[in-house]
């Protein structure tokens, strides 16, 4: 199938691609990677009167250290520089542990971070790490700008916080805390395909070993992800025993609430998030304790 | 609303101007106006693959990209790897001994993204080339003789000891 | 990077000559050089594009369509409907009788655009041309069809049940096909036996999903009243044939060619479709070439497919673990339109390698609200080793018997050739296997998969909590089905030999494998030997490239036709030497006399002379026949029996349900082989389509019709990640219904993947009880099947 017309612009800075926004709003689509939006207007699935290419506002696609010793990554930032950036894999590990689960190399190529993040599918990677990191996201429009924690800004499947005229410009990420192990855990039909189920969580020790944080967030499992927050509250100020993982496993697993489709029972869903709570957290107490040095 | 803009960009190492619609996808500009059918089109969602051209060097889906997208870029397709047909690149002739063609619908997008990857590492696994191959559909071969042919030219390049 | 490396140089002929030698293909250099000529490829000054205007839903009378404002978008050339085309709107001609005597098929009538009303999403119910597709797009969201929806049978089940909604008024039901074949005395058998098992099986196939969809382009010539057709087909006689039934033309005024490069076929470009006669209509009113090409989306819609067969199969045994009697009883999903291939093969599948003495075999094949369908790569073939053999893994564990062990009891042994099933398979003949060693074939399979270690080592797995499952699957495929293929082979005037064929490949080396024959029937170089194919202008006759059948029938044709040419090359060349053709051989581009290569002459001149090339006027030197030509169809008894037997070994995650394969390995017996690379090739390629079968594609519709899983995204194949290192080994067991010795091996690879998975997946979870009596598998479906047990 071949797309529909539409008007297309290629602002090179962000206030042009914010005008564009304020002018056309609910008629506009933003096209970052494609990956997603392409397919759509290939398959005549959106018709937007206009198209706004943001691939040519160098502005979104940096990498820089936050003020405060996190990260701050520009919404145009490929996911191929998520895998292979060595300043992303020293401050945030669990990007590059998530990545070999989205998509393809080739689709990796084009495909952004502020894309992945704004197409909110269920299924999908990066928006369970951006909640489970405690991103915050920057949107701007012509009215002004504002910041959104990661857990607010995925409202419900394919639905963002995002208003009509607004852009997601840049996701900042705290600071990776000491002793702290992260690891994203998916089942797929096939490697790169949208998740049965996943999990993302991290782990973090005080210097006796015990539990000092905590995040678990399943994916895959709802229209949105969801921090399994009676998990990880069961496991700050105890020991990481193989119990209390498992116990953790079994908190995340009663926490959602997942539905039938055509390729899995909500049943199976919901115990394949006990089961990758468990083992995500048994991998991430294994990193904190390599990176506990 | 604005249809059409004049492009330039680099193809295969020339460079050429057209004029084309907004909404003309990159694969399709390649095929249609530059008559450069070697690229396939097999899903038009970036599943396949057979539409993998290299952009500035990577391999993307070119059923994912507008042609205005390309503008000043530097593309390479299939026809782009060897001078003519007597004189096939190492890849292609391992590909021949080794039977990693059949229909030949998909081969042009995997011969892109083998020459991508193979730039940046010579001397991949067996696993690594089944990871480059992963965003390539084919029906026909079983992808074994084309596994077969990149370990061989891998193999080909060791030095004698 | 690019040294410049040469074309794989000229096949040398080995030793006893071409045939059975792994020579690189001639296809692959245009191939991997972006040369190739699929149909969208092709230049077609001034052609017009089609986008089809389809029914969203799966049951309807159409009331009114409304072009208007799509006619008014600039760009747009026509746009027709059902009434705009009534002079090619006759009714399709029935395609297959059946094949079981005493039975018949139920054909519905259809008609190129619909008459009466839709009877699945995805039928086309009128057409736009544009001066591009974008726009002829453009123009079909503009078109306005009102519809009334009808009730809506979407399962085998549904359209069999009393009362169900009629796919076919005139049928008074939904049954295509209602066919029972019996041998012996079933019931006896089953009520003597020592046991009985009865399970029910539902396998869910899929569609062909080649690389390339369907793609058409026709021309008409005006002054010729005639039509050039270039269409993705594996059958071009049969589409000009039904073509030139609907426009009442003479066959010879529709010439149709499958280009030397088709993108895959698998089955499905077997079938007519409404879109090949729609673009020649086109064609003939804009006086412009018009092209169709397919999507993926309108391949998921409304390309031919397979889908779901039920069965609920019984076997009868001795305590000794002896085959007494089969009885399947089975449904098929025929959708609203297909020949009935697939159930009949089933059907004679069943039985398989194993002597059963007593078989009752029944199907109900049924219309639904579904896409047509046509056998898919296997075709039938499948369903039926996976019942068969899911019931000998049953049969085993009644009996505490290894599994490979149950099989050998029952297997056919090597001296009982040729064996005669006692059904009738699809072409009409007795189901009588030609050749084989079953028992070797097994034996060897599994001593490359080193079975009692692989059983040992699994013991050992299992007690440390791991889930090592083995499957073995064994199974018979009928293949190179008549009724004929010819070919013609003719010396030209560059001295070059041309063999021109029907069948038309899609990806199989028919231009490299034909060639290994030529040469070495007519005694000339490979390099020397071109290949024509697919042309209906080129051959008169031909029937196309499915069902395995093409090696056994156009590979003895080209064998024979190649004889009887290099006998008349030599009588021509006996002349122009002044020698006895007896004392001649051909050699290096030259006939010469044996021993004195200096006393010869080159093929050219041979041809010059033979073609009728004396000077103007001349008269022809008396006793030489004009026209160093040959022709031959050859019609095989009966349909072959190649053999296949898999061992998987695999591991299961009970936690996830994921599963990964340790290790596959493939025995594969197709005869007598042309060319050993070309065959592993089909054998791989058939694996990785029936591992997809097993644990990846799965079509999927609701109770309206609508298709749930019509993108890759839902409809997953595997890539080469997800394919395991296939270990192969060959058998050969020649064939005696063709000179050559030739079977097939197109499909094999499809045929036992999934019996072999579904036993190993069986197997591994044996622990928890579980039984695996559905396909396809995934991990959602495993977990839930170890939950439930």
């Amino acid at each position: 199938m071949k797309p529909p017309r539409f008007s297309y612009h290629d602002p090179a800075t962000v206030e042009e691609a914010l005008g564009l926004l304020a002018a056309h709003g609910d008629a506009a689509r933003v096209l970052a990677g494609g990956q997603s939006l392409m397919p759509m207007l290939n398959f005549r699935l959106a018709r937007p009167g206009h198209v706004i290419d943001v691939n040519r506002v160098a502005a979104l696609a940096t990498v820089s250290p936050g003020p405060d010793g996190g990260l701050r990554i520009g919404a145009l930032v490929r996911q191929r520089t998520l895998e292979r950036s060595p300043l992303i894999g020293e401050r945030c590990p669990m990007i590059g542990q998530a990545m070999p689960f989205v998509g393809h190399p080739q689709i990796r190529t084009r495909g952004t971070l502020g894309g992945s993040l704004a197409h909110a599918d269920p299924a999908a990677e990066l928006p369970a790490v951006m909640v489970a990191l405690g991103a915050r996201l920057t949107l701007r429009s012509a009215r002004g700008q504002r910041t959104v924690a990661a857990e607010d800004f995925f409202v419900a499947a394919l639905t963002t916080a995002l208003a009509p005229d607004e852009l997601l410009t840049e996701v900042a990420l705290p600071p990776w805390p000491a002793r702290t192990g992260s690891s994203v855990q998916e089942v797929a039909i096939r490697l790169g395909d949208f998740a049965l189920g996943g999990v993302a969580a991290a782990l973090t020790l005080d210097a006796q070993g015990r539990v000092a944080g905590a995040r678990v967030v399943c994916f895959g499992v709802g229209p949105r992800p969801l921090r399994a927050a009676a998990a990880e509250r069961s496991l700050v100020g105890g020991a990481p025993s193989a119990a209390a993982l498992a116990e953790a496993g079994r908190l995340a697993g009663a926490a959602v609430d997942p539905s039938d489709d055509i390729h899995a029972s909500g049943a199976y869903r919901k115990r394949l998030a006990g089961v990758l709570t468990t083992r995500a957290l048994a991998a991430s107490l294994a990193s904190a304790a390599a990176h506990a040095a | 609303m604005t249809e059409t803009r004049a492009i330039s960009l680099i193809v295969n190492g020339r460079p050429r101007g057209a004029t084309v619609e907004m909404r003309t996808t990159l694969v399709d500009f390649l095929r249609e106006q530059l008559r450069l059918t070697g690229t396939h089109v097999g899903c038009e969602q970036g599943a396949c693959g057979a539409c993998t051209v290299l952009v500035d060097g990577e391999p993307v889906r070119g059923c994912l990209l507008l042609a205005v997208q390309a503008d000043g870029a530097r593309v390479e397709t299939v026809e782009g790897l060897a001078p003519d047909l007597e004189h096939l690149t190492p890849l292609q002739a391992e590909f021949v001994r080794h039977h990693g063609v059949q229909c030949g619908f998909c081969t042009g997008g995997i011969l892109m993204s083998l020459t991508a990857s193979l730039r940046d590492n010579p001397r991949p696994t067996e696993a690594e080339i089944r990871d480059t191959l992963a965003g390539h559909l084919c029906r026909c071969t079983g992808y074994q003789g084309m596994v077969d042919a990149v370990l061989a030219l891998v193999a080909a390049a060791e030095p004698a000891r | 990077m690019t040294a410049p490396a040469s074309r794989p140089a000229a096949a040398r002929r080995p030793a006893g000559g071409y045939i059975g030698a792994p020579i690189p293909r001639r296809e692959d250099a245009r191939l991997l050089t972006g040369r190739g000529t699929f149909v969208d490829d092709l230049e077609m000054p001034g052609v017009a594009h089609a986008a089809m205007v389809r029914s969203p839903h799966a049951h309807a009378r159409v009331r009114r369509i409304d072009t208007e404002a799509a006619r008014a978008l600039p760009g747009v050339l026509a746009i027709v409907t059902a009434e705009d085309i009534a002079d090619i709107q006759k009714p399709w001609p029935a395609r297959m009788p059946s094949p079981v005597p005493g039975t018949s098929v139920r054909h519905g009538v259809r008609h190129t655009l619909p008459v009466a009303k839709v009877r699945h999403a995805g039928e086309v119910v009128a057409v736009v041309v544009a001066e591009s597709r974008a726009l002829a797009e453009d123009a079909r969201d503009l078109v306005e069809v009102e519809y009334e929806v009808l009730p809506v049978v979407a399962t085998a089940a549904a359209a069999l049940a009393p009362g169900a909604s009629l796919v076919y008024e005139e049928l008074g039901d939904n049954i295509a096909a209602h066919i029972i074949q019996r041998v012996g005395h079933p019931e006896r058998a089953f009520a003597s036996a020592d046991h009985t098992l009865r399970e029910t099986f539902r396998v869910m196939r899929g569609g062909s999903h080649s690389m390339e969809g369907r793609a058409v382009v026709a021309r008409y010539d005006e002054a010729l009243d005639s039509f050039t057709v270039w269409d993705a087909t594996q059958a071009p006689h049969a589409i000009r044939a039904i073509l030139a039934y609907l426009f009442d033309l003479p066959e010879h005024r529709v010439r149709v060619i499958a280009p030397p490069d088709v993108g895959g076929g698998l089955g499905p470009k077997t079938s007519f479709y409404p879109e090949e006669a729609l673009v020649c209509w086109l064609a003939r009113r804009l006086r412009r070439p018009v092209k169709w090409i397919e999507d993926r989306l309108e391949h998921f819609m409304s390309a031919a497919q397979e889908r779901e067969q039920v069965h609920t199969i019984e076997i009868a045994f001795t305590r000794d673990g002896a085959l007494l009697a089969l009885r399947d009883v089975f449904t098929h999903d025929v959708g609203m339109y297909g020949a009935l291939i697939a159930p009949v093969i089933t059907a004679c599948t069943v039985p398989g390698p194993y002597r059963v003495p007593n078989i009752h075999s029944e199907f109900r094949a049924a219309y639904t609200n579904l896409p047509p369908t046509a056998a898919v790569r296997g075709a039938g073939r499948p369903q039926g080793v996976l019942v068969m053999e899911r019931m000998m893994d049953r049969m085993a564990e009644t009996l505490g018997l290894d599994p490979a062990e149950a099989r050998f009891r029952n297997l056919i042994p090597a001296d009982a050739f040729p064996y005669p099933v006692g059904m009738v398979f699809r072409d009409g003949a007795p189901l009588t296997y030609d050749s084989g060693d079953y028992p070797e074939l097994l034996r060897r399979a599994l001593e490359i998969a080193d079975y009692p270690r692989a059983r040992r080592e699994q013991a050992e797995l299992r007690a440390q909590g791991r889930h090592r499952g083995i499957g073995v699957a064994i199974c018979v495929e009928g293949v190179g089905l008549g009724p004929f293929e010819g070919a013609i082979l003719r010396l030209d005037s560059r001295g070059r030999v041309v063999v021109t064929s029907g069948a038309p490949p899609q990806g199989q080396g028919y231009q490299t494998a034909f060639a290994q024959i030529a040469a070495d029937m007519v005694g000339v170089r490979f390099e020397d030997v071109d290949v024509v194919t697919g042309d209906t202008g080129a051959i008169p006759y031909g029937i196309g490239s499915f069902a395995s059948r093409v090696t056994a029938n156009a590979g003895p044709a080209i064998a024979l036709a190649g004889g009887e040419l290099r006998q008349k090359i030599l009588a021509v060349a006996a002349h122009l030497l002044e020698a006895a053709a007896a004392d001649l051989e051909i050699a290096d581009g030259a006939v010469h006399v044996r021993g004195l290569p200096d006393r010869g002459v080159p093929l050219a001149q041979v041809a010059r002379l033979g073609n009728g090339g004396v000077a103007f006027g001349m008269v022809m030197p008396g006793g030489l026949q004009v026209g160093l030509e040959a022709s031959a169809y050859f019609a095989p008894s009966q349909a072959g029996y190649s053999a296949s037997a898999h061992v998987c070994i695999l591991d299961v995650d009970p936690d996830t349900g994921e599963v990964a394969i340790v290790r596959y390995v493939v025995g594969h017996d197709c005869g007598n082989v042309i060319n050993p690379l070309i065959v592993e090739g089909q054998i791989l390629g058939g694996v990785a389509h029936g591992l997809s079968n097993a644990l990846y594609e799965e079509a999927f519709y609701d109770s309206e019709g609508q298709n749930l899983a019509s993108s890759f995204l839902d409809y997953p194949l595997p890539s080469a990640r997800e394919m395991p290192r296939i270990e192969m080994f060959h058998l050969t067991t020649p064939s005696p219904i063709n000179p050559l010795g030739v079977k097939g091996a197109g499909e094999a690879g499809t045929l036992p993947v999934p019996a072999a998975v579904a036993g190993a997946v069986e197997d591994a979870l044996r622990p928890f009880g579980v039984r695996v009596n559905r396909m396809p598998l995934n991990p959602a479906r495993i977990s839930d099947l170890i939950h439930r047990a």
